[in-house]
């Protein structure tokens, strides 16, 4: 009690135990996030799943095209346009289909995909599960025999990491294609030697590092979020909707965040 | 008695430091409707969950036809799963999925019929519970008393030996409670099912229910029929009736003790008042109940409470029920020889407008083999300031004498 009270008095022991204490919460969530995604894994390849992972893969992917498109396509006229006046400077702008193909293809593709999707479904997975959860569906799945976290959470994993590969090749076409519009188009690069850099300077390596990037992220992301959802009700001071609410946003932060830190994970593995 | 289907020995749980469930101990017999009662956060629902594996208990067995269920195997588990159905208070539908799709989804997810014979028994559900117009519509275009069908449809589908049913007339009107309260009674009787039901609903759940539970401060208080309830004189049961009280008694429309007990300390703070006088009504609760059954009973107390309650209050009384069978009326300005000649005048009325129209009520079987009496007494006391409540009803019970009466002479009134 004593040495509590000196402690509380202590700013440097106040910032270790705040410190401690959030670190050991920090560490414990991603454990438990990582046994709850472990659960769903083994739960994917239970039966009459499919057609729940057609529906999801819909929903996720196939919905999520859109504005994938848009973002990938703006992205890629940006992208030629800072890179033209870049590479003009030292009369490079040659090779502005390989700087745009590495850059979409390696980096911002899957990044980026990852951020997108996150924003449009995986803040719709959180929330959809939170709200099963708040008005009792989940344990009124339960009471059915139907197990939630077959039915609910594991069609939403697999359909993420179905749809984020797919998605990521989807947007570094598009994203192409955009610098192309811009490069070629509008700033006058010769269309063949645009196309002939995309050609010869992607490897498969770095489409490789791309695919085990989306994967990656597909994993995360769509555990985040069913992980965010699922256990909204045991969040401390959130009730109801408050606590749907707080799980959405909590669920978009985290998953925008580890995308980020998965990113320069996976690239220091592979480069 | 039978065996019980279900019964728990000496069941435990708390959630952190809270004890819930304090040592339970109590039976659930097949084919009976079992109500849980108790205040709010005494633990009914998780009881409840309890039976259906929701929870476990830290201490205690729970017994499934005289098995522990927590020692079953995998397959009895299951196989004991699947004989449960738990109807929960909002229904829990999904509401991305229809009707027909809510209702098909334990069939379509647990078992492995052919989509044809799913279709068939889901349909079968539908049409018994008059669901016909509504198999394609989504839970959220349904009325209340709608949704309550569908997921008594859906808890249905699978035949369970036993439904679980979570407060299913909480938040309704007066009427639709009996009205959902009656759907209970009347597919129970048509499926067999052996129902367990959490209500608030006193009395009308009574009307319904063969076994009633009283859960009071984690442990069994009362465990017994309604009739068995009824002739019990026992303080646990007069508290947990003031427990439900709103702001009016809903039986009668007299005040809540709650509302009185305030209304009664500000008119006596109040200087101008020179004198108050009390009467206490009562109407011998368990002698009718013997003589014509609990809701004959309550409904003699019901129009009883309403006639009282109009006639006092426009001459200034105010009224409230203070235990089942017993009302009493303050009347502020008034001597106790003057509430004394009010109330000879009341007694009048009574018989004359209220009482003669007690065969009518609902329930009530006059005839020839069946004839009854009603004796309403009533004690005056004045009262004198810092006067408890319970005090003026002691003085007042001390005092009673027949003020009105109802007699029946093969059907007719005498």
């Amino acid at each position: 009690m004593e040495e509590r009270s000196i402690g509380h008095k202590n700013p440097l022991a106040l910032f270790f135990n705040l410190v401690g204490r959030k670190t050991v919460r920090i560490v414990a969530d991603l454990g438990a996030i990582l046994i709850f995604f472990a659960i769903a894994f083994v739960k994917i390849f239970q039966r009459k799943q499919i057609r729940e992972i057609i529906q999801q893969v819909f929903y996720i992917g196939a919905k999520s095209s859109g504005i994938v498109t848009l973002v990938a396509l703006f992205t890629g006229m940006v992208l030629g346009l800072q890179l033209f006046y870049t590479l003009i400077k030292f009369g490079s702008e040659g090779v502005l289909g390989s700087a745009i193909a590495l850059s979409l293809v390696r980096e911002l593709g899957p990044v980026l995909t990852a951020i997108m999707i996150t924003a449009r479904a995986g803040s719709a997975m959180a929330a959809e599960i939170g709200i099963l959860r708040i008005s009792e569906q989940i344990d009124a799945l339960y009471t059915m025999r139907i197990d939630p976290m077959r039915f609910v959470v594991s069609p939403k994993i697999v359909a993420s990491i179905i749809s984020f590969p797919l998605l990521t090749a989807f947007f570094d076409l598009v994203g192409i294609l955009g610098g192309y519009l811009t490069g070629v188009v509008l700033l006058g690069v010769n269309g063949g030697a645009y196309l002939y850099r995309v050609q010869s300077s992607l490897v498969m390596s770095d489409v490789r590092g791309g695919f085990i990037k989306a994967l990656v992220f597909g994993a995360i992301v769509s555990t985040i979020c069913c992980y965010q959802g699922y256990f909204c009700h045991i969040r401390n001071g959130h009730h109801g909707a408050k606590a749907v609410s707080v799980a959405t946003t909590s669920a978009v932060v985290m998953s925008c965040v580890m995308v980020l830190i998965a990113d320069y994970v996976v690239t220091s593995f592979i480069m | 008695m039978d065996a019980p289907l279900v019964e728990f020995r000496d069941v435990t749980k708390g959630f952190g430091d809270r004890i819930v469930l304090n040592g339970i101990n109590l039976k659930i017999y097949e084919n009976q409707i079992t109500t849980i009662i108790g205040k709010s956060g005494s633990g009914k629902s998780v009881l409840l969950k309890h039976i259906i594996g929701l929870l476990k208990p830290d201490d205690g067995v729970i017994l499934f036809q005289g098995k522990p269920v927590l020692a079953m195997k995998k397959s009895e588990w299951n196989e004991y799963r699947s004989q449960v159905s738990y109807l929960f208070q909002d229904n829990a539908l999904f509401d991305s999925m229809s009707v027909f799709e809510n209702i098909a989804l334990p069939l379509r997810q647990t078992t492995n019929l052919k989509k044809k014979e799913i279709e068939s028994r889901v349909l079968q559900r539908i049409e018994d519970l008059e669901l016909s117009e509504a198999a394609d519509k989504y839970p959220s275009e349904l009325s209340g008393g709608m949704q309550k069908r569908v997921a008594l449809a859906r808890a249905l589908v699978t035949n369970p030996k036993i439904v679980l049913f979570d407060e299913p007339t909480t938040g309704q009107d007066p009427i639709r409670k009996n009205v959902i309260l009656s759907m209970i009674a009347h597919y129970r009787r048509k499926f067999g099912f052996t129902a367990v039901l959490i209500s608030h609903d006193i009395p009308d759940v009574y009307f319904i229910s063969d076994r009633i539970i009283l859960l009071w401060e984690g442990k069994v208080g009362f465990e017994g029929s309604y009739d068995e309830l009824a002739v019990l004189k026992h303080p646990l049961v007069d508290e947990f009736l003031r427990s439900l009280e709103g702001f009016r008694d809903e039986l009668t429309g007299l005040l809540s003790k709650e509302v009185f007990r305030s209304r009664y300390a500000s008119t006596l703070g109040a200087r101008t008042v020179p004198s108050v006088s009390a009467a206490l009504f009562s109407v011998e609760f368990d002698r009718l109940n013997e003589a014509l059954g609990p809701q004959a009973a309550v409904a003699v107390v019901s129009a009883l409470g309403d006639y009282t309650n109009r006639y006092f209050s426009g001459l200034g009384g105010f009224s409230a029920r203070q235990s089942r069978d017993q009302i009493l009326t303050i009347f502020p300005h008034t001597t106790a020889e003057e509430a004394r000649k009010m109330i000879d005048e009341f007694g009048k009325k009574l018989e004359e407008e209220a009482i003669a129209g007690i065969q009518d009520l609902p329930g009530i079987k006059a005839g020839v083999n069946h004839c009854f009496e009603v004796y309403v007494r009533a004690g005056i006391t004045e009262v004198s300031p810092g006067d408890e409540i319970k005090e003026i009803i002691d003085k007042a019970a001390s005092r009673q004498d027949i003020v009105a009466t109802h007699r029946c002479e093969f059907g007719g009134t005498a």
